[in-house]
């Protein structure tokens, strides 16, 4: 299953949207319940089975079976789920007692659709760069089409109900992913999360050892649903995201000011790295390509473009790599495995 | 460093949250932070906040809440998935839509807190178009069809299953029709 999507990049990675540089992808996430059933953590096998059946009818009267495919929980195997997991397509936890689960994908791999994670309906919209509000356009026209052909549980004063009263209101999580190597490196982080957090957002960003480890990615995302319309939430996290980007931009400049020799060679290096390695970790592969992504940004480098950065970490993580080899690997294969890949894809 | 889940295996996943202006820090080994649902950063993080809710709560104050809108005695609980308010408290997730109609009153105040607002300012839900009645009367009679088979009752299982394969081909035929 997914062969083709195996085949091809995430489009939604495309390296195209605006700020593309700084910004990898944005996200819409609308959570929706049916009137009628009890919410999925609740709901036993047989009723969960229903509803996957409910939703897959109303998925068809709305007209979207057209423009992708219904899969069920006996549909995914084990590797497809790291696969989907990996694309962004599911959650960790989706899957996790392994039925009663349905899922959509639409055809060009950006709109998904989960059936019985924690709500009946995950609906996600995800797209290249900076921009939230093709997402959220292409979320709601879904949504409408979806509100005539079920009954969504809907409250007048609480609005759209969820199994988590985190997500009551808009069911609406809006996400960016941003790549914040100049923040990282000049320590300024830590003063940034803070501020942001203070505006009603939230930061997620991973630290290995040292500073600059694990891709420099951070996903930043609303805190609340309840209180304010859609479009005010999609706002402010657009704007706090372009001032996100001065900041980036001004802490690269910063470095290439300070530590001219010593940026340069961190990207050149790591560049070296991934051009000849016989064994890569998927974390070191992250961090690598984080440094070349900065070169792009600072015009030291000029070998590889973002769009082929934005591929590799998709297709170098392990999942990926078996399905693409299709075949089983243990890490210490698919590190030899991944190092190949990557010398190959630098080489074209 | 030590894991702080573990306490034996070194911790060399640190993670730094900020929720509602307070720093959290975890510093966790590999194995653990799986457990909690990190996996990579390139992935979609979980969301820990159904954890601040059941923090928030607690079992006790789950249950002091349940008390004060009823009497000391008597718990509060929807009558349409059976869910009292402290086991609410406890998973920090509702059963049903009709659990906000049953906690009102307690969910308008937590709302408050988590949200800063217990009121829906976002797009309304639309009515469904009239194509959803048959569905709805089809997912009746599936109900009913069980619970004849499951009481050997065959010949009412029958009929029904008749009734459902005219309600279908019924639906795909104005399907066809637009």
């Amino acid at each position: 299953m997914f062969e083709r999507m195996v085949q091809s990049s995430a489009s939604w990675l495309s390296g195209e949207g605006p700020q593309s540089m700084i910004v990898l992808s944005s996200r819409i996430r609308l959570a929706r319940n049916i009137a009628e059933f009890k919410f999925p953590p609740s709901a036993d096998t047989d009723t969960r089975d229903r509803i996957v059946e409910y939703v897959h009818s109303a998925f068809e009267r709305a007209g979207l079976l057209e423009s992708g495919d219904f899969y069920r929980s006996a549909d995914i195997t084990p590797i497809d789920q790291s696969f989907l997991v990996e694309r962004h397509l599911i959650s960790p936890d989706f899957m996790k007692d392994g039925s009663g689960r349905g899922l959509y994908i639409n055809n060009d791999g950006r709109l998904s659709v989960m059936v019985n994670e924690e709500d009946h309906i995950r609906l996600q919209v995800l797209s290249p760069g900076l921009s939230m509000t093709e997402c959220w356009e292409q979320a709601f026209r879904v949504d409408r089409n979806l509100c005539s052909a079920m009954e969504f549980a809907f409250d007048g004063s609480f609005g759209y109900l969820t199994a988590c009263p985190t997500n009551v209101g808009t069911g609406l999580r809006a996400s960016i992913l941003i790549h914040l190597p100049g923040l990282v490196l000049t320590r300024e982080i830590d003063n940034v999360i803070a501020r942001i957090s203070k505006v009603g957002l939230v930061v997620r960003g991973f630290y290995g050892e040292g500073t600059d480890v694990m891709g420099n990615l951070f996903q930043i995302s609303n805190q609340t649903t309840l209180g304010r319309s859609e479009e005010e939430i999609i706002d402010s996290l657009a704007k706090v995201t372009q001032q996100i980007i001065e900041y980036e931009t001004n802490s690269q400049e910063t470095l290439m000011k300070d530590a001219p020799d010593q940026i340069e060679d961190k990207v050149w290096r790591s560049y070296g790295i991934l051009l000849h390695a016989r064994v890569l970790t998927s974390g070191e592969v992250m961090n690598l390509l984080s440094a070349l992504r900065l070169g792009i940004s600072l015009n030291l480098i000029d070998k590889v473009s973002i769009d082929k950065i934005n591929h590799l970490l998709i297709i170098t993580q392990p999942a990926h790599l078996q399905k693409y080899y299709n075949r089983e690997m243990d890490p210490t294969e698919r590190d030899m495995v991944r190092a190949e890949l990557v010398r190959e894809a630098l080489r074209e | 460093m030590l894991c702080q889940d573990c306490n034996k295996r070194e911790a060399n996943i640190h993670l730094t949250q900020i929720i509602n202006n307070e720093k959290v820090v975890l510093n966790l080994c590999r194995i653990c932070a799986e457990k909690r649902g990190f996996h990579s950063p390139f992935e979609q993080m979980p969301f820990p906040l159904a954890e601040f809710v059941t923090g928030m709560l607690g079992p006790g104050k789950a249950k002091s809440a349940g008390r004060s809108a009823k009497s000391d005695k008597q718990e509060i609980r929807c009558n349409s998935c059976g869910l009292t308010f402290s086991e609410f408290g406890k998973i920090g997730r509702l059963g049903c839509a009709a659990c906000y109609d049953a906690f009102r009153t307690e969910l308008t105040d937590i709302l408050r807190k988590i949200h800063g607002s217990a009121e829906h300012r976002g797009h309304r839900a639309t009515a469904p178009t009239e194509a959803i009645r048959p569905v709805k009367e089809e997912l009746r009679l599936r109900d009913e069809l069980k619970k004849a088979i499951e009481e050997e009752n065959f010949e009412a299982a029958a009929k029904l299953r008749d009734r459902i394969r005219e309600l279908s081909s019924k639906q795909r035929g104005e399907k066809s029709n637009v």
